[in-house]
């Protein structure tokens, strides 16, 4: 066991060259994915949020509404979430080819059981949204789809975290039996906590935004809440999970294994969790102040935490980028190598071996009679075809009647599958001499 | 081989993929390609059709916007999942053959990605402002632009995708030129769009009719209005579709034989290719009934009579798929890579030195006499497993005892030998057996166990992978190091 765990593999990588500088890739990458994570980061704190605010409205109507106008968007937000994954999910497994396979295949099975699960949890939202009015008496129930959709889409960033995780450590791809041991190395659950906490403070910023529109009719909606009372609770909940975050991020840093660890890296996730502080005071005076400047600076702290996310998302490429390095010069080494020995067995192959012209028209015909049909036809019992015994009787001194048959063989017998045609495969020749020599097998 | 295998020894792998994207394939022509233009058209129906006084007649749309939203609600989980699920499954089934293509069509699929983008966003706010527009008839108007806009999108998003699939089965190309432009002209890929194009519109005319049906009550002016519309739409298309059928069918064996040297009489491709035929011609039969009930005595249409159309027509197109999907054979990748996932320029060195050798996850290396079993074990997930499972579908025992009379007798060895080393020519769908004499004994002793234990095959998902010693970072620093001395050694001699 101790000798499988030092063993690290260095496969040979795709022999085909990037479609693009990397650089130009990887620039892709981080992009589209942060563009992705946040509308996840919607999704699953719009489902969570929706589930909070329905609970609360058992006893207070007004949340029974707030709910209903968040899970408007959540159905929205999933599509996007869906379509603009797979600009990142194309790119990562352009870059990092060999990593993220080897990861997607030891956890095989959680991997693409994430297809039915997210398919599912997307129909309960819809069953969700469109039962608003059936369910209007029976909220228990009503919650509980929503509540269903919520716990799938908790599992689903667990089965992404353990895959990208477990891409960046080729040392543990020998001990991983199956997704649970994939799911508890040390550092997946800080990296899924950060996330969680992340999609609370995107989502309590979209929220914010969302009922302060001008053509959003607030007033019509609601009957006791009021716009102020909505976005101070928003805003609560974006300062909430970013205080949070500054707990959480050293707790990732703290158990992210070493190797990938540099002072690029401290120092991109330092500044953007400086680029947060801002947006924090901001948001902090806004909550404490009066009704009206609660709006004022929100820009800032769009922009801020925006920065924040562009900083932390680089800060995890840096990571990859250092952890994998290393290992994908080695199989660059190993894919270059593996080519040229391909070709040099290739080379060797190519040689002729033996002169064909010294042969026998009888050794011609035991070859091709190997080549071509030994593997259906024995000498004296049915294998898939019949006998040559049988072959004999039939077409004795009538070589060119089995020539014919072999080029194109009749209807099949009870109990015999259909012979192929040969008349495409071997030239007239070779038919004469493998015919006559069949007829001559003794 | 580079990859760690995921194996489904019961359902078969190739069996995963089939399934999701054949589902895929369904919904997207039915209620994307062919359904956003019928709908669209229908919506533009009920504003000509409408009094005077009204922007469109309300009755009308409401059906008709109950039809968009089941395309919608279906094609945003089961479509949009099932088109993931397609990249997850053949990344998880056949990781090398999507590395490859993606490496080659990288832009290709980035391009595919922005129409795609754009055709959600369209189909978000055609789905979403439907209500609103209704208000006034500009807002309507403008509403039924965007349908047109959306059709033409989902449209093009399959344009570009067949490009992608006929590149695969067009042999030659990958070798030489490998560019997109390939997979626009080559030789399949016309045929298939004018015969995929006509089909999503028959389909989602006859999807159609049977939503009508669910969404009207019998005797409704509207259900039968719209039943002549709709069936009116089919008759329109229909024949296209079914010119389209028999001219792709036409093309596909003499692409076949003129570039892959493969015999049509191929057994198996024969008899798919019959039924096929049998039930193009069966389903055609029974579209053009159903269109020309609708349309000429619509109050006699029954939802269950629409309901066998559908699926008759949908079978129509799932045949076809697996006839598509059978042509590639033994090529996953044309003239480049098998379908074992290993490309045909590595065979003489495979040949040479064992495909065990140089795989970098397997127990047995080399093949001894203890470790026989267990070798033609590795070896059989490598050469076999992405086609063949042990006991499930496909299963390799099942396949031999039928070739050999489905005697239930133990199979023989030598013979098993000598057919596997040839078999690529006389059954032209299986690549040639890649890996050296030894391999071959190990896989059949492992095949002959097999027959007699039912053991099952697991995969990495399952049970992890082992690292070939010859292929890990100690071999591949030893290899090294030997090098750097060598230099070294080659310096000091020309420094003497």
């Amino acid at each position: 066991m101790l000798l499988l765990q030092t063993s690290i593999p260095v496969p040979k990588d795709i022999p085909l060259p990037f479609p693009a500088p990397e650089w130009f890739l990887v620039t892709i990458l981080i992009i589209s994915f942060l563009v992705h994570i946040v509308f996840v980061n919607l999704m699953l704190g719009g489902s969570l949020l929706t589930l909070w605010c329905q609970i609360k409205g058992i006893k207070n109507k007004e949340y029974d509404t707030l709910a209903h106008e968040i899970a408007k968007t959540i159905t929205v937000n999933k599509s996007l979430a869906v379509v603009m994954g797979i600009a990142p999910l194309l790119t990562i497994n352009t870059l990092y080819t060999v990593f993220f396979y080897t990861a997607n295949s030891l956890t095989g099975l959680m991997w693409i059981a994430i297809i039915p699960l997210v398919t599912v949890a997307f129909l309960l939202t819809y069953l969700h949204k469109y039962t608003w009015n059936t369910f209007s008496n029976n909220k228990p129930i009503h919650i509980l789809i929503i509540a269903f959709a919520c716990i799938i889409f908790m599992i689903i960033p667990l089965v992404f975290f353990t895959n990208v995780n477990l891409m960046l450590f080729p040392e543990k791809w020998g001990t991983i039996k199956g997704f649970m041991s994939a799911l508890l190395l040390p550092n997946v659950f800080p990296r899924y906590l950060h996330f969680i906490f992340a999609s609370l403070a995107v989502t309590g910023l979209f929220l914010f935004w969302y009922v302060g529109r001008k053509n959003y009719d607030f007033e019509s909606i609601f009957n006791q809440l009021t716009r102020y009372e909505v976005k101070k609770k928003a805003y609560s909940l974006v300062l909430a999970a970013s205080v949070s975050q500054f707990i959480i991020g050293p707790i990732v840093l703290l158990t992210l294994p070493s190797k990938g660890l540099g002072w690029n890296l401290i120092l991109v996730i330092f500044t953007g969790a400086i680029i947060s502080l801002p947006a924090i005071f901001y948001m902090y005076k806004a909550i404490v102040g009066k009704p009206e400047n609660i709006n004022k600076n929100f820009k800032i702290v769009v922009i801020c935490l925006t920065i924040t996310v562009v900083f932390m998302g680089s800060g995890r490429h840096i990571y990859r980028a250092n952890t994998l390095n290393p290992h994908i010069k080695m199989i660059s080494e190993k894919t270059q190598s593996f080519i040229k020995e391909s070709e040099i067995a290739r080379q060797e192959s190519a040689k002729p071996q033996t002169a064909v012209s010294d042969k026998t028209d009888s050794n011609k015909g035991l070859e091709i009679f190997e080549q071509n049909c030994a593997a259906c036809h024995a000498k004296d019992e049915k294998v898939v075809g019949p006998p040559i015994r049988e072959m004999q009787t039939i077409y004795s001194n009538n070589p060119s009647g089995l020539k014919a048959w072999i080029k194109a063989p009749g209807k099949k017998r009870e109990g015999y599958p259909q012979m192929p045609a040969f008349a495409n495969k071997l030239s007239d020749s070779e038919l004469n001499q493998l015919s006559n020599y069949i007829l001559t097998i003794k | 081989m580079d990859i760690p295998l995921f194996h489904l020894d019961w359902l078969n792998n190739r069996m995963l993929i089939a399934i999701i994207a054949t589902l895929h394939a369904l919904i997207n022509h039915s209620l994307a390609v062919g359904f956003m233009p019928l709908v669209t058209w229908l919506e533009n129906k009920g504003v000509v059709n409408s009094n005077p006084h009204e922007i469109t007649d309300p009755k009308w749309d409401k059906m008709v916007y109950k039809m968009m939203w089941t395309a919608f609600i279906i094609t945003t989980t089961i479509g949009a999942m099932t088109g993931v699920g397609i990249w997850f499954s053949v990344s998880l089934v056949s990781p090398n053959s999507i590395a490859s293509l993606i490496r080659v069509f990288y832009f290709a699929w980035f391009v595919e990605w922005l129409v795609f983008v754009t055709e959600v966003v369209l189909i978000l706010i055609y789905f979403l402002t439907w209500k609103n527009a209704n208000k006034t008839l500009k807002a309507k108007t403008r509403h039924i632009k965007f349908g047109w806009y959306l059709s033409v999108f989902s449209w093009v998003t399959m344009a570009i995708i067949v490009s992608i699939l006929g590149f695969m089965m067009d042999p030659g190309n990958w070798n030489n030129e490998q560019s997109l432009i390939n997979g626009f002209t080559n030789p399949l890929y016309l045929p298939q769009l004018l015969y995929r194009t006509p089909l999503a519109m028959v389909l989602a005319g006859t999807l159609g009719l049977f939503l009508v049906s669910v969404f009207t009550n019998k005797g409704d002016t509207i259900r039968i209005k719209a039943f002549r519309y709709i069936g009116k739409w089919i008759l329109c298309w229909l024949p296209f579709a079914v010119a389209g059928a028999v001219y792709y069918f036409n093309v596909i064996p003499k692409t076949m034989l003129a570039n892959l040297q493969v015999a049509i009489g191929t057994q198996s491709f024969q008899q798919w290719y019959d039924i096929m035929w049998k039930v193009i011609v069966g389903s055609s039969i029974i579209i053009l009934i159903t269109a020309i009930i609708t349309v000429w005595k619509p109050q006699i249409m029954k939802s269950y009579f629409l309901a066998i159309t559908l699926v008759f027509a949908l079978g129509f197109m799932g045949l076809f798929e697996r006839v598509r999907e059978f042509i590639r054979k033994p090529y996953i990748i044309s003239e480049y890579m098998y379908s074992n996932l290993l490309r045909e320029e590595d065979y003489p060195l495979y040949k040479k030195d064992g495909i065990l050798k140089w795989a970098t996850y397997n127990s047995t290396p080399t093949v001894t006499n203890e470790n026989k079993v267990e070798a033609g074990r590795n070896v059989f997930m490598l050469a076999c497993s992405r086609c063949h499972t042990t006991q499930g579908i496909n299963s390799i025992t099942y396949v031999f005892d039928r070739m050999y009379g489905n005697t239930g007798k133990p199979f023989k060895e030598d013979m098993m030998k000598s057919y596997i080393k040839n078999m690529h020519k006389s059954r032209e769908y299986m690549p040639p057996f890649p890996g050296n004499d030894l391999e071959l004994d190990a896989l059949v002793a492992y095949i002959k166990q097999l027959q007699v234990t039912n053991e099952v095959l697991e995969g990495a998902q399952e049970v992890g992978v082992a690292i070939n010693k010859d292929q890990s970072v100690e071999a591949f620093k030893s290899q090294f190091a030997n090098k750097e001395t060598q230099n070294e050694s080659q310096n000091n001699l020309v420094k003497k």
